[in-house]
């Protein structure tokens, strides 16, 4: 990277031989802003319009109508099961993917983006042929008395799998960034083996667990093609959130369907913006140093 | 540094119990979430041999469901290719007022499930929608019908070349580009000779991303085809009707379709990012 890009007072954008054609500018700015506009403003609106369209005491009966209220509460309490778990196994993935050397490491690393390009919809398939009633490892879990399909075990096992990539993703250049030295260092000095994992190397990958964390947390409320498969949707025990807002539209109750849908989005994108804050704040920090 | 250099071939050569465990414990995890369920649906595709697999991915519903995905797959991915460069342009390049708030609008696809997605494009172009009358009026109908569908793609797969080409292009600096301004060439010269070989695998990147997710949306889809068989029907679409019908085989057989096109466009996924990083 030269100076120049790093020197902020260097990096004006507009360069003083573009001023000369005002109207390329214009129209290409106007092209960008119209088409979003057009494909995120506008539905934005209409959504929270709808949403609040009879005022605020009927958007927050809509919430409360048992159904829906239990209905957020799943998604709340899978989306956070999910949360943890990824944020153990994505952690521990990701050091072992950097950290070792062993058969099929390649592999393993190659297949962790694969949730990101399969659609949602054939993973909940996925899941179903293995784990579902009629399905191969049906006998077996039955045996175990665990019902993994149409319950909410399900919910998680989908939630797991297509928010599989998100801590692993994003643990893992900071894994490989900081080498070993530090963690060599350490234990030349006498600190015990796990004690350097412990002291040393968890401390510096927090930030990234916690973005890692948050992006699979804001996927996870709102993912429904994997979900709607194998979760059975019965109201009030296996119907989560998205799945709710489809039933909504389909009785074509819009107003219910984009009371929810606010609550849901307010969440996601919350943790979204809080991701590029934090992001924001690590580039400052390693341009300040 | 010798000892750094010692401990770290031992470390490669051979792991202590600990260390195979948490390999063992990793392994296990992938192969319970990722590898079994796979094999599980390649066994639930072929379950009744070849030949059944191939009469159902070929049969005219399902080759019709396959010709809409790849319409509006492309289609998606041609306009968020557009788009998506001159907005990142855009937010790269030019300096305006309230930046920083259409910067963060650009990541709301991400942040909405799908299926909101959908909703809003009923609330706007269905019955009594905001944007109904206008589109009446030029005779386009948007909601049950393949214009809306496209729509709902195009929506769910907006972010990804955006967000791809636009650290590139901030990191690159203008000063090349000014180079050939200085020189006499067209904005139009500069950005095809100068701007686009810098970006092309990052632009490829994400237009891989947004292709992967556009043929494999569902949800947003499912709100705005209004479920006409045949018409409106995609790939994804036909998978979940299969599975009302119980027709599981076919259900498999499209989904490990589905599938098989996703590995290949991961494949070239991990590719332009390799190449990304290099250059």
């Amino acid at each position: 990277m030269t100076a120049r890009a790093l020197d902020p007072q260097l990096q004006q954008p507009i360069s003083p031989v573009l001023v000369p054609r005002p109207w390329g500018t214009w129209g290409i700015r106007f092209v960008a802003i119209s088409y979003l506009a057009m494909m995120i403003v506008l539905p934005l609106t209409a959504i929270v319009k709808t949403a609040f369209q009879a005022g605020p005491v009927a958007f927050l009966h809509e919430l409360a109508s048992p159904i829906a209220w239990e209905a957020l509460k799943l998604t709340l309490l899978v989306s956070t099961i999910t949360c943890v778990i990824n944020t153990v196994m994505g952690t521990l993935t990701a050091y072992v993917l950097v950290r070792f050397e062993f058969p099929g490491r390649r592999l393993l690393n190659a297949l962790v983006d694969l949730p990101f390009a399969i659609p949602t919809l054939v993973t909940g398939i996925m899941l179903v042929v293995l784990y579902g009633p009629q399905g191969i490892a049906s006998a077996w879990l039955e045996g175990l008395g665990i019902q993994v399909i149409f319950a909410k075990p399900g919910i998680v096992l989908a939630l797991l799998l297509v928010t599989f990539p998100f801590v692993i993703r994003s643990v893992q250049p900071g894994l490989i960034e900081a080498e070993k030295d530090q963690e060599e260092a350490a234990f030349t000095l006498g600190a015990s083996k796990w004690g350097t994992v412990y002291r040393i190397v968890l401390p510096t990958l927090l930030p990234a667990i916690l973005t890692g964390r948050l992006l699979s947390f804001a996927r996870a409320v709102g993912e429904f093609g994997s979900v709607i498969i194998v979760a059975g949707n019965i109201p009030g025990i296996t119907l989560t959130a998205p799945v709710y807002v489809y039933g909504q539209i389909e009785s074509d109750n819009q107003q219910g369907a984009s009371a929810v849908s606010v609550i849901l989005m307010t969440l996601s994108f919350t943790l979204m913006l809080t991701v590029d804050w934090m992001q924001q704040r690590k580039e400052e920090v390693r341009h300040a140093g | 540094m010798p000892v750094s250099a010692a401990s770290q071939s031992q470390a490669q050569r051979k792991h202590s119990f600990v260390e195979w465990g948490l390999i063992a414990v990793v392994i296990a995890y992938a192969s319970l979430l990722l590898l079994g369920p796979l094999a599980a649906m390649v066994w639930g595709a072929f379950s009744e041999g070849f030949a059944r697999f191939w009469s159902e991915i070929t049969s005219p519903d399902v080759l019709h469901a396959l010709k809409l995905t790849v319409l509006l797959g492309g289609g998606a991915t041609a306009l968020n290719t557009a788009f998506g460069l001159a907005i990142a342009w855009v937010l790269v390049r030019h300096q305006f007022k309230g930046k920083r708030f259409i910067n963060g609008l650009v990541d709301l696809p991400f942040a909405v499930s799908p299926v909101i997605a959908g909703l809003m494009l009923i609330l706007l172009f269905g019955r009594d929608g905001w944007l109904t009358p206008l589109a009446d009026a030029i005779g386009l109908k948007l909601v049950f019908s393949v214009p809306g569908m496209l729509l709902a793609t195009t929506f769910v797969s907006l972010p990804f070349v955006i967000r791809e080409v636009m650290p590139i292009l901030s990191q690159v600096g203008t000063q090349q580009e000014e180079a050939a301004y200085t020189l006499g060439a067209s904005p139009w010269q500069t950005f095809l000779r100068v701007t686009l070989p810098t970006i092309r695998w990052g632009l490829l990147y994400g237009i891989s991303l947004t292709l992967a997710r556009a043929l494999g949306e569902f949800g947003a889809v499912l709100v705005v085809s209004g479920g006409v068989s045949g018409l409106t029907e995609t790939a994804t679409l036909f998978i979940f009707r299969s599975l009302d019908d119980r027709n599981y085989v076919g259900a498999y057989s499209v989904a490990l379709l589905l599938a098989l096109i996703s590995f290949v466009l991961l494949i070239l996924i991990e590719l332009f990012k390799a190449r990304r990083v290099e250059s």
